[in-house]
């Protein structure tokens, strides 16, 4: 077993940022990614983030990507990255076990952060999985990270940013959108987006779900139909649309398994994704040392993800001794941006959710 | 299906590398995942239900949700999406839960 110092779970915008924050006020850091790449997310992010230049806004996310791993850099000597490598066990006394290719290894760690994301969800209909039903977020990656194109007619469920971007997205790479269905009676992401895609001609139906899927070994065709204000499908209205891809952009699962197999608390807050772990104002969990932030602590936008990594990494590196400076003002300053990154009638479902934790986030 | 236009990326012609899919030589480029090559390729059904054997696809692309594992160099389970392609691969469908091997 390898003693390390501060362990981080997940390179993603919250994992690079606690490292780099970490790394900044002196510590040694070991960072655990299960993709070849670092980035997370970041990697297919082609849009331009919108925030305060604290966030870099107006920088595409592929481009902060490339900042945050440049700004590794410097600390190579007090950094170790295991790329390819899964944690597959966490135990309370600070050990993690990790899989990598034939091998595994133990890891202990003087403190760990858990910056592991989310998942996307899946919609129940039928045929849901033919091939050719992908998550969104699943179709930028292969899209924008790897240049391949998932099909040639899509249809998009859910209105959220996710949904509104990759459409956008898909348009970029040359693959028609068939229509974008969202069961409420308004879109849920930002209306910036969806007027892109209104310009350019894609029909955005509201009320409107997915009744099935057909197709004998992928897809090439959906059923949508109109939805009551229950969401609950109304027979008749049925209509047929010729497409080999869909899109499902429903929302997003924190993944917290590891916190809850560790034993920290972790508990089932709808407005925030599902199950978080706890965490009290310094982003620490029921276990000492034990820290999470990013999406699995609540689904956000990857901003408030890069702020409060800044902020854990901070915070964990001083409870290993390594004092940042101007700790406290640097703390109230970030979450302050935080507080402005949650403002706004968009995040009035965050904010609950939040107000929900015991203890809560700012 | 290789993206050759983008207003934002630039996908440079990459060096290829060729695999074994069920037997057959392919063609993806440095850079793929498994799964991205045969996405590529035209392969959409990259694994199947255990009971049913209906045939799935990816669905995640970040190797969380198992939809894209495959046997790959005889080693099952492995999740397509997030694994680099390599020259030489053998890749071929899991037709079960996947079985015990010896990496020796």
């Amino acid at each position: 077993m390898t003693h390390v110092e501060l362990l981080i779970i997940g390179a993603g915008p919250a994992g690079l940022q606690a490292a780099l924050s970490a790394l900044e006020a002196g510590a040694h850091v070991t960072l655990i990614e299960r993709s070849h790449v670092l980035g997370g997310q970041l990697s297919k992010q082609t849009h331009k983030f919108f925030g305060s230049q604290k966030q870099h806004a107006s920088k595409r996310g592929i481009h902060i990507m490339t900042l945050l791993i440049d700004a590794l850099k410097p600390y190579q000597d007090r950094l170790t990255i295991h790329l390819e490598t899964h944690v597959v066990s966490f135990y309370h006394d600070y050990v993690v076990g990790c899989s990598q290719g034939d091998r595994y290894f133990k890891l202990h760690a003087k403190a760990i952060i858990v910056a592991t994301g989310a998942s996307e969800k899946a919609l129940p209909f039928e045929n849901n999985d033919l091939p050719g039903v992908y998550a969104a977020g699943a179709v930028q990656t292969l899209m924008n990270q790897y240049g391949v194109k998932p099909g040639h007619k899509v249809l998009m469920v859910g209105s959220g940013n996710i949904g509104l971007i990759v459409s956008y997205q898909l348009l970029q790479a040359g693959i028609e959108v068939v229509a974008l269905v969202e069961a409420a009676a308004q879109i849920s992401g930002y209306l910036v987006h969806a007027s892109k895609l209104r310009r350019l001609g894609v029909p955005i139906l509201t009320k409107t779900s997915i009744k099935g899927a057909q197709g004998e070994h992928s897809v090439t065709s959906a059923t949508l139909w109109d939805v009551d204000d229950a969401w609950q499908g109304i027979p008749g209205s049925e209509q047929t649309v010729e497409v080999d891809t869909i899109c499902i952009s429903v929302g997003l699962s924190p993944l917290s398994d590891l916190l809850a197999q560790a034993g920290a608390k972790v508990t089932y807050i709808n407005e925030l994704g599902g199950f978080v772990p706890w965490v009290n104002q310094d982003y620490e969990t029921t276990i000492p040392r034990v820290f999470a932030c990013g999406d699995v602590t609540g689904i956000e936008e990857a901003s408030s993800a890069m702020v409060e990594g800044q902020m854990v990494g901070l915070l964990a590196a001083n409870q290993l001794g390594h004092v940042p400076e101007d700790l406290p003002t640097r703390i109230d300053a970030l979450k302050a941006e935080l507080k402005t990154l949650r403002m706004g009638p968009h995040a009035k479902k965050l904010r609950l959710g939040y107000a929900k934790m015991e203890g809560h986030h700012v | 299906m290789r993206i050759e236009h983008h207003p934002i990326l630039t996908f440079s012609k990459k060096e290829p590398i060729t695999f074994l899919y069920e037997g057959k030589p392919v063609q993806g480029f440095e850079g793929d995942t498994i799964a991205s090559a045969l996405h590529a390729a035209g392969v959409k059904a990259l694994s199947q239900s255990i009971h049913l054997k209906r045939p799935r696809g990816f669905y995640c692309a970040i190797g969380n949700c198992a939809s894209c594992n495959m046997v790959v160099n005889g080693i099952p389970n492995t999740r397509t999406c997030i694994t680099p392609l390599k020259e030489g691969m053998v890749i071929t469908h899991q037709t079960n839960l996947g079985v015990l091997y010896d990496p020796r």
